[in-house]
């Protein structure tokens, strides 16, 4: 059997980072993705990223996903792009499918940072063709050029919502209105007013109904919501859509780590069920780690961090870097980490993670 | 049975739903009235849902219909959602050419 020290699935902002410090220690890293190129999310993020600049503020997405690829290239990590992992099996070995060749890998250490996937809402016409993901219409609009209609509804104001209604625009459709559940909008105020100055309505307490039409989107039909989140008969609003896109949050995905056998615990705030992982980002079962939307989802620049810690515990826990030089690249990371959960936004989170790793803990 | 569920169920097949035939899983084609039929002929979990209903089995692995049937079943079991887990994960997570499964190399 194939044997590796480090297999790491997903080549994302997670992955990326890990396998950049793990192999800078030494670690012999083979990283796998399903996709055709590397970068995961961060090559649709045409827009420039906040926060400070030891997050790389003012930075666009796809130019990190570019600096990313081009270190692990310089350090010269295995990346085998259009590898599906298929399974994980007891002794760490992993169904790795490359090239048509189905192989098994024995793995000492292994990184799932696989990301998440787009939560659906579901709504008489929901199955028409013009309702789409969020991620969907980013891969359309920004990475293939093809604008997916030319009036759209954005169901949710989270930041994707808000960054895509804009990107939506910029690329020439229009957007009637975004429609958020709650009674107040979920993403930055940043992004929240560059999108109202373009003259786009944020309607809150408001909810899809229904979405018309023969064979695809015609009409979408919005209602009100009351403070108990009932529909408000009579406050119906009509408007003439090709496209109605969801950006209703994500779920981690996680079937690996079931598969392998961790535990999980419920945590609202990052997503719901979630694989338990310690301060090092090793799950329960040993020798098994997770970085980025897996562990709790957030931003890309948290991801890229928990990618680091994680690729810095493996290379420690495989001898590769000393504990005390451990140590204190880690305080860094947990002080850069802290930096990014903070806030009205982030404070949540950072409590979030924190009860996450305490019942690491208790197991 | 606990009052939830007797608030929709009404006979022994006759749902009575806004929309029963909105579609809940998209790749197999399961509608609402056929998930809650699940619920009310005594079905409690994804799996026992994802048996009567296929809900679940097709091309996405209920990547997409999983937070809705959970949904659901909360509503109707009196649960929190945390408390329904996931179906059962099973090798392989993504479809994949039977001659490819079969060709594992196993030294």
């Amino acid at each position: 059997m194939k044997e590796a020290e480090l297999v790491i699935v997903g080549a994302g902002p997670a992955g990326l980072s890990a396998a950049i410090e793990a192999a800078k220690a030494g670690v012999k890293v083979m990283i796998c993705d399903e996709n055709q190129r590397a970068g995961g999310q961060l090559f649709k993020q045409i827009h420039k990223f906040f926060g400070s600049r030891a997050h790389q503020a003012g930075t666009r997405g796809i130019d990190i996903g570019q600096n990313l690829l081009n270190e692990v290239e310089k350090i010269g990590v295995d990346v085998k792009l259009d590898a599906v992992v298929w399974g994980i099996f007891s002794d760490r070995r992993v169904g790795i499918v490359h090239e048509g060749k189905n192989t098994l890998v024995k793995a000492k250490k292994i990184l799932l940072a696989t990301g998440a996937a787009e939560n659906v809402l579901a709504f008489p016409g929901w199955t028409l063709a013009g309702v789409m993901g969020a991620g969907a219409i980013q891969t359309m609009v920004n990475v293939h050029r093809v604008l997916p209609g030319k009036n759209v509804l954005m169901i949710g104001s989270g930041n994707v919502g808000l960054i895509v209604s804009y990107q939506l625009m910029q690329a020439g459709a229009k957007v009637a209105a975004i429609v958020e559940a709650m009674p107040r909008i979920g993403g930055y105020a940043v992004h929240a007013s560059k999108v109202r100055r373009a003259g786009v309505p944020i309607l809150t307490s408001t909810t899809i109904k229904e979405a018309k039409g023969k064979e695809k989107v015609e009409k979408a039909v919005i209602i009100k919501l009351d403070d108990k989140f009932k529909q408000v008969a009579g406050s119906e609003k009509e408007f003439d859509v090709d496209v109605i896109c969801l950006a209703v949050g994500l779920s981690p995905l996680a079937e690996l780590a079931w598969m392998a056998g961790c535990k999980f615990t419920d945590v609202p705030e990052l997503g719901g069920l979630l694989a338990i992982h310690n301060e090092d980002m090793e799950t329960t079962v040993p020798g098994i780690y997770v970085a980025g939307d897996i562990a709790g989802i957030e931003e890309a620049s948290t991801a890229i961090e928990e990618g680091r810690l994680a690729g810095i515990a493996i290379a420690e826990s495989l001898g590769y870097i000393n504990a005390a030089a451990a140590k204190e690249q880690k305080q860094q990371i947990y002080k850069r980490s802290d930096q990014l959960r903070d806030g009205p936004f982030g404070i949540g989170r950072r409590k979030a993670k924190e009860v996450l790793i305490s019942r690491s803990l208790k197991q | 049975m606990s009052k939830k569920n007797n608030r929709t169920y009404e006979g022994d097949s006759d749902i009575k739903v806004e929309n029963p035939d909105m579609i809940i899983c998209r790749c197999e084609e399961i509608t609402l009235k056929e998930i809650i039929q699940a619920v009310s002929d005594g079905a409690t979990t994804i799996n026992q849902v994802k048996r009567r209903t296929r809900a679940g089995m097709g091309l996405c692995q209920g990547r997409s219909c999983g937070r809705l049937v959970r949904k659901l079943l909360a509503e109707r079991t009196g649960k929190k959602v945390s408390e329904i887990l996931p179906g059962t994960v099973r090798p392989p997570v993504r479809p994949m050419p039977l001659d490819i499964m079969a060709s594992l190399e196993e030294e």
